[in-house]
């Protein structure tokens, strides 16, 4: 692997940039490996990435049905934060934050991280009792988040209306200054490019048909439209796929996979410094270092795989982002997409061990999953090569849909579902 | 913008008039007292996520506000057909007459 520094990119830039070499190579599957990962996202790649770098695993394999990062890693608005209220879910997000902090330097490749800060606005009474009820919370758990006024949030954030004038006028707002936002491709190809390098194979436009259980059991393999592949230990972190894969096992899952859709609009100069929230009108938005406004909302309200979703619901998104920022009411929006989420009744993720033996699972991310990947990555890595969870994912069981320990976000995370 | 069929008001009406309601025929438990702990997380939370043709409910909550079932095939969003809550579930052999 060719260290990248500023000298390496000048010497290109001197020799006409001819001389860059493919970052990882396309590899085909051996015959056997010691783990496989199905999903080649983040959260799967960065799980492949500690299993080599952290837990001396490299006789991995990473499978994905389509080209690397080109699911809910490349579809999704990049947001990063930890301003959960449970302290399960606190200790997990804030792990991802500390882990983004030094992801660039770990991995040699700049994922462009940016704590420009999230701030999540406060519209009516209710709003403002519980971002404060969070911002406590927070606090306890070391998690960085505090109060501003409408006018100190617009001192913060210049474009945004704070007149009293307006539907849902802003009461104030909850920053966390060590959120932001992070270039999502580039967390991909980082992770592959430094698991590659590592010995890891990431075998691409390779479909798990199914996985294949010995009579013990136990995990033996998975077939594949490129053949059987032998495995002591299965990965699963396919997202909205995760239950197709995982019934194949024989493991029913508490997902439903929905389409959460974004949009960008063309590119302007900079002019929004942070990431707005708004759980009350409904939406969600940043600036892109392209100049590119990002925006997103809740999913579609029906289950589907389609990678699309429906009008309706862009109609409502971009109602809200006018109701908050009037001045965007010009802006010209480019394109629009889908990813399929796998939501979890309590909305918290699924993460650890199943009653398969050598069966791993990563899902259950519903609409956030992007922000926790290097905390994802490294648990699950953690999981699989001690077969026992890490004490940060300890919590993220599936058991506990039957023990009735759930992680409730769905009425508590600090985002309208 | 999906078209949605309500079996009751004999209308097929924008996706906007309606609200998705979860997996269809799920039967409630006849004796909860008696359902073990498995049994209950089965019933409440594991949910067949089909991709594919799946059943499910939904709710003309800007109409005539009932719930009716439908089955739509996932990948594709198309609605293969809507019954009436109650009548029993379309037979394999009805769903591929359907999808032609």
């Amino acid at each position: 692997m060719t260290h990248f520094s500023a000298l390496s990119l000048l010497s290109n830039a001197l020799t006409g940039h001819k001389n860059w070499r493919e970052q990882w190579p396309d590899a085909q599957p051996k015959k056997a490996y010691d783990v496989i990962v199905i999903g080649a996202g983040g959260h799967g790649l960065g799980a492949a990435y500690y299993l080599a770098k952290e837990f001396g695993i490299t006789n991995v394999a990473v499978i994905e049905k389509g080209w690397l990062g080109g699911g809910n890693t490349g579809r999704n608005t990049t947001i990063i934060r930890s301003n959960y209220l449970y302290d399960e879910s606190a200790r997990l997000f804030d792990h991802a934050v500390d882990l983004w902090e030094g992801l660039s330097q770990e991995l040699n490749y700049n994922v462009m991280f940016s704590q420009r800060g999230v701030m999540m606005l406060a519209h009516n009474v209710h709003d403002v009792q519980s971002f404060k009820r969070h911002i406590h919370a927070n606090r306890l758990n070391g998690v960085d988040n505090r109060w501003l006024t409408p006018e100190e949030a617009k001192a913060f954030c210049p474009p945004l209306n704070i007149e009293s004038n307006a539907r849902y006028p802003v009461m104030g707002a909850a920053l966390q200054q060590r959120a932001g936002t992070a270039r999502h491709d580039a967390v991909a190809w980082g992770y592959a490019r430094a698991a590659s390098a590592l010995g890891v194979d990431i075998i691409q436009n390779c479909p798990v048909l199914a996985i294949r259980r010995g009579t013990d059991g136990a995990v033996e393999g998975v077939e594949t439209t490129k053949g059987f592949i032998k495995a002591g230990k299965i990965a699963v972190s396919a997202a909205g796929n995760t239950s197709v894969v995982m019934e194949t096992a024989d493991v029913r899952l508490p997902l439903e996979s929905y389409p959460l859709q974004a949009l960008v609009s063309e590119p302007v100069k900079p002019v929004l410094p942070c990431v707005v929230m708004s759980n009350t009108v409904h939406a969600y938005i940043s600036q892109s270092d392209k100049g590119e406004l990002v925006i997103g909302s809740g999913t579609d309200q029906y289950t589907s795989y389609s990678q699309r979703g429906g009008l309706p619901l862009i109609e409502h998104t971009v109602a809200a982002i006018c109701e908050v920022f009037p001045m965007f009411r010009r802006m010209r929006m480019l394109r629009k997409w889908g990813g399929i989420v796998d939501v979890t009744p309590d909305r918290s993720a699924i993460l650890g061990k199943t009653p398969v033996k050598g069966l791993y699972v990563n899902c259950g991310w519903g609409t956030g999953g992007f922000k926790a990947t290097p905390g994802a990555a490294h648990t699950l890595a953690h999981t699989v090569a001690h077969d026992e969870p890490h004490p940060i994912n300890a919590p993220f069981t599936l058991e506990r849909f039957q023990t009735g320990r759930l992680i409730d976000e769905a009425a508590a995370a600090a985002v309208a579902h | 913008m999906l078209l949605i069929h309500c079996p009751y008001c004999d209308e097929t009406l924008p996706e906007l008039e309606f609200a998705y309601a979860g997996e269809a025929h799920i039967d409630r438990p006849e004796d909860p007292s008696a359902m073990t702990d498995e049994e209950w997380r089965d019933f409440l939370f594991i949910r067949n996520n089909k991709r594919g043709t799946h059943f499910e409910r939904w709710r003309h909550i800007n109409g005539c506000a009932r719930f009716f079932n439908a089955v739509r095939d996932t990948v594709s969003d198309k609605f293969l057909t809507t019954y009436k809550a109650g009548t029993p579930r379309p037979s394999d052999a009805e769903l591929e007459e359907l999808g032609k």
